[in-house]
């Protein structure tokens, strides 16, 4: 498990342990990775944030469209594995969770424990650092530290 | 007014005296079907857990060779717990109080199967 802001952490290993799921994926409603478990490839991960965020925009737009109350949680179900897609609020604003799990867990616990992780993110989470102008130097060094932390390379 | 077969079997299990809830659970997701719950209870949780439990306790008697479970009892500090399996899919789970009559309990979960069919 490998986390760009430290406080994800032991929320994010807590709900691992307790649900079994394969893979788990934070990220901003902008595709920007939090913390990720399971991932091997930068690549992978890249793209499964940006669709996943896709998917959550698309969805909210279709429930706006029809005038439904907003979704905030999405699930596939396959043969082997299923992976549940939820949005949802932390005191660092909009978060995406992806997590993909197998035939030794279930829908339910990972709805349930998903839940805790939401509540447990929104108690761990330190005051918000006060807003700084993006630079694009910043924004590549920051954007390469990142990616450093989620793969170790 | 006609009530569903899920209803009828639910409403014998609630209407023993100390039962608090009734809910049938898909029993490979771990998600409510239907529900029957007196109180405050969160049928979500109760559902997830109950999968798992009954599950992993299927897992271990079908390991010792006793074939699949058919009745499962569990008693706790604060109460007790039922569950009984429909199949591959459904899982009847009843929560009561620690001084529920557990005998009539389990007759009337076992009738409610039998409503389901």
């Amino acid at each position: 498990m490998r986390a760009v802001e430290p406080w994800v952490a032991a929320p994010m290993e807590t709900f691992l342990a307790e649900s079994q799921a394969r893979l788990c994926l934070l990220m901003t409603t902008a595709g920007q990775v939090v913390a990720q478990h399971g991932f091997v490839r930068a690549v992978d991960v890249m793209g499964v944030a940006a669709l996943g965020a896709g998917i959550v925009a698309s969805t909210s737009e279709l429930a706006r469209t029809l005038k439904w109350e907003q979704f905030t949680t999405v699930v596939h179900q396959g043969p082997q594995q299923a992976h549940l897609l939820a949005s949802f609020e932390t005191p660092r604003g909009r978060w995406v969770g992806l997590v993909v799990f197998g035939p030794d867990t279930s829908l339910g616990l990972v709805q349930l424990f998903f839940e805790q992780l939401v509540k447990d993110l929104a108690a761990a989470a330190p005051e918000a650092p006060a807003p700084q102008p993006v630079l694009a130097a910043d924004f590549e060094r920051e954007l390469n530290a990142s990616l450093r932390t989620l793969f170790g390379s | 007014m006609n009530t569903s077969p899920f209803e009828t079997a639910l409403e014998l299990v609630t209407r023993v005296p100390g039962v608090r809830g009734a809910m049938l659970v898909s029993a490979a997701d771990g998600v409510v079907v239907a529900e029957a719950l007196m109180d405050e209870m969160k049928g979500s949780a109760v559902a997830a857990l109950a999968a798992s439990l009954a599950s992993r306790l299927r897992r271990a008697v079908e390991g010792a060779g006793r074939g699949a479970p058919r009745f499962m009892h569990l008693t706790a500090t604060g109460g007790t717990l039922f569950a009984a399996p429909h199949g591959e899919e459904l899982l009847l789970v009843a929560v009561a109080e620690r001084t529920v009559n557990a005998g009539l309990a389990r007759i009337e979960m076992l009738r409610a199967l039998e409503i389901l069919g």
